[in-house]
């Protein structure tokens, strides 16, 4: 008999096969990380099949490998063992697609056998979907039968897990329909197989889907089968196809020389239970009871008062905190004492929460003197509109209120939300820095929830669990995805539920402290310390903290109502006379309809999720401008550098009436030098035809030929631009390697970044074009450019003369020189309008790629609608000279943004928003750069981490949260003010 | 405005202060420490691993800072705080390529860890290619100089030596023997005549490995590129070399002259495409040349005194990438990268593991970029790319080894029929 053990990181799979090939066992079951004690019982399961018999058994899987190493059972990789199942039992496969619970691989069979799996940083997979599901409240079959009923499918990052969830949570709070948001992630799933997997190598032919998810998810083989245009002959689910991975394994076993005994297989497999491998681990969380019992006596201090709502007849405050996975209600009364308090989770639909909520509340106190009321957080633009809320409020504000309540010199508040992570230092009784968690430090609390459900235990229960672990394990501290396979890798060497959940509290606390936050020594984050947020509810994190600082912190009792409870506050101090929320009999009648639409205000055509209230009130989510609110175009036009250039840009025609027509792609340093190029082609006689805006499908095009899928967003847009120009039938496509950029005078270096200096090697290793021409070439010193290029365009078959070059070169300069000084004007102009309006100036600092609306994502408008004038980096950059950095200051890009920060530090009207996209390292060294010449003015510093999300709800926080700073530092700069 | 400030090392400051080199390449920083010493130094290589290193690395350098500058960082931080060498009495020294890589950045990175640490009197001395820093205490003479390049020689030699005896050896443990015989040899050779007359200090280490009995068995070849970090320092890519060889494969690790004269080569293609100074041009010609020269002694010598395989002449490396990648590609490892695993191809090594940080921004290009290219040259590529990170599982690593391992020992299965 040929036993095959396919051990994944959730599920454990187990094939037999007798010597003709036939499987005569097979079963698959989650081991919920009870690997080891798994395997054994699954084999002590077989006794009536396997005693007797000559065994041979094989090993597969990624938590396989440490239990085959320690039982010395042969360990056969995973993706190799699929590989065997499918040529012995299938005919002329081409591909594999197989996904597992966190890795996705494929094969190639055709051509030269290629085989690949996920990088670490890529979702896609069923732990992926499993945590998807839970986010929706819905177990996985449910999920999957929702997918299937789908109408539209909305644009969801597919990069991993975590960015996936960051545009999936706001489609959830803005009432989108659950069907189409499973579809939706259904779909991520086939992208990020695609663009992370297939890398450009096309997926054609008959393809063989395996795996858990393959084999069961409908909805998901409907995407697969849709996106890739297969028909029944060309997509093959084979019957079991869950168990070809353990077959593989076990036909690996067949080829085995080593057999045993069905004794020896056991007592191998017993003595791998006993033996625990040495990891990393972490002091106990408590000596003891006794310890644990003076802990939470300490935490009973900061217990609020509470009073009783049906007899209370003073006016009453009711505070909202509509966050990203739970809605929080508190009602106050006069003296702070609480009436009521709510804490639930929104299940996607924080309208009915809130209905629900209100009209109890209604019910429980007809007498009910509403004071005023205040909504926070995610939802806070539906609700507000919906039930007529008095006040919104941004969270900052709201949780820097309810912290001010129990420490009223509190200068360091951290909250750890369902998904948020924010941090701010309160300096002078203002705030006087914000941090937030990037996606990519996302370790928080809806986290814990959907590991602890994993492992099938109430996070209660796994956070009882962490209290008294012996040995927490220690693990990881970067994200979810990460995090996971260090939890994998732990389970794998022996680890307890227990030591997990404690390891996990660690994890989550070391990653506030030293990814978020950034901790370089302990007394950096003051003395007077309020935590808060439902995460801190879980007394394992709150000890796990408190051990890793060092000294003790204030969690409120109502750690995870804060921000209603700020709300409340606040509402309370504005003193209104009457609250226009809505009454018992509106709300018990509110009707709620969420529609999705397509905007149709502009080429965008960003999707909108409208929601009808009865009176035909409505709500629309999901835009980045007012254009869909008012029907009609933006109202009053502020100054924006950021649509003035693109428009700028845009500007320039194609010239298509020539012979030869070159193709230039705007995109990444293109943004910048086109203007030099189209002068020089043009005056060289040759037709031009740019790439046209950048769009998803422009984008989708491209997709399949990227080669590194944690390049950054503006990189990775570059393919479709190409694919766009090559079926355009351009005669050449002319995009070239420049290592420098021009030396501006304001660094000691003028490179640009690897990825914008090289994308076009990479363009050419990867794409298929004909006639690319992307000479290395430097527009830095005129002479030298114009020997180069006549060298390198006349053995390219261009019959271009040296005084035509000289003739052309002078003109490009030229172009490049009145485009400069157009934009330079332009900001002048901006500036005198917006002193002259007293409006705020905001400098959104990147590079010139970031003025293309699908990277920067509608932020500038989105700052445009606030009120704001919007500058940009290179319009501020000449105004101030060189200086020396702390860093080495070699990219003109990035130094531009240094002297623009040193512009805002010196003008009180202007703030400044770092743009950084996702996978930018040169921004790692920047950002903090720009962080600290902004702190040195004593100014904030706000960065917006943009990628493939399209969604300016987390945006919209840090850009209210700037601009609600801004104003809390002008209130108090008047009030110290004495003249 | 600069908020950190510049200590230097003094005169004073040489006598009895403790220069600590990072373990980036063990053998060759261990004689370096040694050629240091030898000219009025103390000199120590760090050897610590621990959990803390990587802790205090995150702590304090920006989080999607790469990981060779974050485990750099860390690795001293927690020298400093361990109590083992006396933080008042210590400097440290890097030494790095500048360039377009953010990589450029770490000696800026470390002092301004240091600035706003207790350690912020540390002076931070930085050997590099692109201007050095002006301390009164330490001088880079040119006997020197000569010194610290032939440690990097015999480091080279013995790195690919000591790769080769251990994979083959029939007796556990005698290439490890071998290797520190010669190490001991080497490091008090300096003391008394000097490292020179190389040759004759080739054999003599070729001697001792002769003498390790090897079984002459076919082995699968592994060779191991990446980013410069990542591809040598066992602490960055966790003991790489170690790993293969338990697992019963040889790797092949190129010498780490081959990127110096990379970096020089770029200083003449710089000037052919940009016209830049002819002056470093003929610098870089007079200094490649003598490198070459220098290898080609090492390569002559195993040849003709051993039974090992000897490396790649740079020239022809050069020309393994043409056509794949232009030689204008020059941040980072840059076109070498590429040039390497083309080399490892024509050598029949098929079997690469690319090291490289999470996110490294050139390898975008040369690593990942590349892939499609050589796969179309060289069908039979077995290139797996493996991303270090400071919370990257060794599991999920390992699991990406076996799989090219295994296509490495059962790629031929695979293709009957």
């Amino acid at each position: 008999m040929n036993v095959g053990l396919d051990i994944g990181s959730t599920t454990i799979k187990c094939v037999v096969i007798n010597e003709a090939k036939e499987i005569v066992y097979q079963s698959y079951e989650r081991h919920k990380s009870r690997v080891r004690e798994m395997a054994l019982e699954k084999l002590q399961e077989l006794k009536d099949l396997l005693a007797g018999e000559t065994i041979h058994l094989s090993i597969t899987g990624s938590a396989g490998m440490g239990i085959s190493q320690t039982a010395g059972f042969p360990f056969v990789q995973e993706v190799f063992a699929g590989a065997f199942a499918i040529r012995d039992r299938l005919n002329n496969v081409d591909i594999e697609i197989e996904l597992g619970g966190e890795d996705a691989k494929i094969v190639y069979f055709q051509g030269a056998i290629e085989e690949r799996m996920n990088s670490s940083c890529a979702g896609g997979t069923g732990a992926f979907i499993d945590q998807m599901a839970t986010l929706l409240n819905v177990d996985i079959d449910t999920f999957d039968e929702m997918s299937l009923k789908a109408e539209r499918l909305y644009p969801i990052a597919s990069r991993c897990g975590v960015f996936a969830k960051t545009d999936v949570q706001p489609l959830i709070n803005q009432g989108a329909k659950k069907e189409d948001i499973a579809a939706s992630i259904y779909q991520a799933v086939v992208d990020q197989t695609i663009s992370g997997l297939a890398q450009g190598r096309p997926l054609k032919g008959k393809i063989v889907f395996l795996g858990g998810p393959l084999t069961f998810l409908k909805g998901l083989r409907r995407r697969f089968v849709e996106t890739l245009d297969l028909d029944e002959e060309h997509a093959l689910f084979p019957e079991g196809g869950q168990y070809y991975v353990a077959l593989g394994a076990a036909i690996h076993a067949g080829m085995q020389k080593e057999s045993y005994t069905y004794d020896e297989v056991i007592r191998r497999l017993q003595l791998a239970m006993q033996t625990k491998e040495d990891i990393a681990t972490l002091k106990p969380l408590f000596k003891d009871q006794a310890e644990y019992d003076e802990f939470i006596k300490r935490h009973q201090a900061d217990d609020v008062a509470y009073n009783d709502l049906s007899t209370y007849e003073g006016k009453a405050y009711i505070g909202i905190d509509a966050g990203s996975t739970t809605t929080k209600i508190v009602v106050l009364d006069e003296d702070c004492r609480i009436l009521y308090q709510h804490y639930q989770s929104n299940h996607g639909n924080p309208v009915e929460v809130i209905k629900q909520q209100l009209t109890h509340i209604y019910e429980l106190a007809p007498q009910l003197k509403i004071g005023g009321s205040a909504v926070t957080g995610y939802g806070e633009d539906l609700i507000r509109s919906g039930f007529r809320v008095d006040d919104g409020l941004v969270e900052t504000q709201a949780h820097y209120e309810a912290a001010r309540y129990f420490n009223a010199d509190v200068d360091f508040i951290l909250d750890i939300g369902g998904q948020d992570m924010k941090c701010f230092k309160i300096k002078d009784h203002a705030i006087e820095d914000i941090i937030l968690n990037e996606a990519c430090s996302s370790g928080c609390g809806s986290f814990l929830e959907t590991f602890a459900i994993s492992l099938g235990v109430s996070i209660e229960d796994f956070a009882k669990k962490a209290l008294f672990a012996k040995h927490p394990v220690e693990l990881g501290s970067r994200c979810t995805v990460f995090m996971n396979s260090s939890v994998k890798q732990a389970q794998k060497n022996g680890a307890t539920v227990e030591d997990i959940s404690a390891g996990l509290a660690f994890s989550v606390v070391k990653n506030a402290l030293y990814k978020v936050i950034r901790l370089k020594n302990k007394d950096e984050i003051g003395k007077e310390i309020v935590v808060q947020g439902g995460t801190f509810l879980n007394d394992a994190v709150l000890r796990a903290f408190e051990l890793e600082l060092g000294h003790e912190v204030i969690r409120p009792s109502i750690a995870g109502l804060m921000g209603a409870f700020g709300a409340a506050l606040y509402t309370m101090k504005r003193h209104h006379e009457t609250s226009s929320l809505l009454s018992y009999e509106e709300v018990k009648n509110l009707t709620h309809q969420a529609k999705p639409v397509m905007c149709q205000g502009c080429n965008n055509h960003c999707h909108l999720t409208l929601n009808i209230f009865p009176n035909g009130r409505r709500q629309i989510a999901g835009n980045r401008c007012d254009k869909p609110v008012s029907g009609k175009a933006k109202t009053v036009e502020l100054p924006n550098l950021y649509t003035y250039k693109y428009d700028l840009l845009m500007s320039y025609p194609d010239i298509t009436d020539r012979k030869v027509t070159i193709g230039i792609p705007v995109a990444l340093n293109m943004f910048e030098n086109l203007p030099f190029w189209y002068a020089f082609f043009d005056s060289l006689g040759y037709g031009i035809l740019k790439s046209g805006k950048t769009s998803k499908k422009m984008y989708i095009k491209g997709q399949q030929h990227i080669p590194s899928d944690t390049v950054c967003y503006p990189a990775k847009i570059v393919h479709g631009h190409i694919a766009e120009l090559v079926d355009r039938k351009v005669d050449y496509i002319f995009y070239p390697c420049m290592t420098y950029n021009f030396d501006e005078k304001i660094s000691d270096n003028h490179f640009n970044c690897p990825v914008v200096a090289y994308y076009p090697e990479l363009i050419d290793a990867n794409m298929d074009v004909d006639h690319f021409l992307y000479p290395y070439i430097s527009l830095n010193d005129q002479a030298s450019f114009e020997k180069h290029i006549y060298t390198y365009l006349r053995q390219a078959g261009f019959k271009v003369s040296r005084k035509g070059i000289h003739e052309a070169t002078n003109k490009g300069y030229a172009e490049y020189a009145r485009y400069q000084e157009q934009v330079n004007l332009y900001a002048y102009k901006a500036m005198q309008f917006a002193r002259a309006n007293h409006k705020k100036m905001v400098v959104l600092a990147g590079r010139p790629y970031h003025v293309d609306p699908f990277i920067h994502h509608g932020i500038s408008d989105l700052l445009e609608s606030l009120g704001l004038v919007v500058l940009s980096e290179d319009s501020l950059a000449h105004f101030v000279g060189y200086e020396k950095r702390d860093v080495i200051n070699q990219w003109t890009y990035h130094a531009r943004m240094y002297n623009a920060a040193r512009v805002v530090g010196q003008n009180p009207d202007m703030e400044l928003i770092q743009l950084v996209s996702f996978g930018c390292g040169i921004d790692a060294i920047t950002s903090d750069e720009v962080r600290a010449i902004l702190q040195s003015y004593g100014r904030l510093y706000t960065q917006i981490k943009i990628d493939e999300i399209s969604n300016l709800g987390a945006v919209r926080i840090r850009i209210r949260s700037l601009l609600a700073a801004m104003k809390e530092r002008e209130e108090n700069d008047e009030s110290s003010t004495v003249y | 405005m600069s908020q950190v400030p510049f200590i230097e090392f003094t005169e004073e400051m040489r006598k009895d202060y403790t220069i600590l080199v990072p373990s980036m390449l063990p053998i060759h920083f261990e004689l370096m420490a040694a050629a240091f010493e030898k000219h009025g130094y103390h000199c120590v290589m760090l050897k610590n691993e621990n959990a803390n290193v990587v802790n205090q690395g995150v702590a304090n350098v920006h989080n999607d800072t790469c990981y060779p500058a974050l485990l750099v960082v860390g690795q001293f931080m927690d020298a400093l705080q361990s109590g083992q060498y006396d933080p008042h009495k210590s400097a440290l020294l890097l030494m790095q390529t500048g360039g377009g890589c953010r990589a450029s950045n770490y000696v800026r990175l470390l002092r301004k860890a240091l600035s706003e640490s207790e350690f912020n009197d540390v002076p931070v001395i930085s050997i590099n290619f692109t201007g050095l820093e002006s301390h009164s205490g330490f001088q880079l003479t040119p006997p020197f100089l000569l010194d610290i390049l032939y440690a990097f020689l015999y480091g080279d030699f013995l790195m690919w030596i000591y790769n080769q005896a251990r994979s083959h050896e029939v007796h556990q443990g005698d290439s490890k023997k071998a290797l520190d015989y010669c190490m001991d040899y080497l490091l008090r050779l300096l003391n008394g005549k000097g490292f020179h007359h190389a040759k004759k200090r080739y054999r003599e280490i070729l001697t001792v490995f002769n003498q390790v009995e090897l079984d002459g068995k076919e082995r699968i070849k592994v060779g191991i590129v990446g980013e410069i970090y990542m591809k040598y320092a066992p602490l960055g890519n966790q003991h790489l070399e170690d790993t293969l060889v338990n697992e019963g494969v040889e790797p092949v690790v190129s010498g780490v002259l081959d990127f110096a004269q990379y970096c020089l080569y770029n200083m003449q293609i710089d000037q052919k495409l940009y016209g830049s100074k002819a002056l470093g041009s003929i610098a870089s010609k007079v200094l490649t040349h003598l490198l070459a020269k220098k290898q080609a002694e090492m390569e002559e010598t195993i040849e003709k005194y051993s039974r090992f395989v000897k490396p790649t002449p740079f020239t022809e490396v050069i020309k393994s990438g043409e056509g794949v990648i232009s030689k204008g590609v020059k941040m980072g490892e840059g076109w070498l990268l590429t040039s390497e695993i083309c080399e490892l191809m024509n050598q029949g090594i098929y079997n690469v593991v690319c090291a490289q940080p999470f996110g490294c921004l050139p390898n975008h290009i040369v690593a990942k970029g590349m892939m499609r290219k050589i796969k179309d040259k060289y069908p039979q590529s077995n290139i797996v790319a493996i991303d270090y990170d400071s919370s990257a599982s060794p599991i999920n690593q390992m699991n990406r080894i076996h799989l090219m391992l295994e296509n490495a020992k059962m790629g031929h299965f695979m293709h009957e029929e």
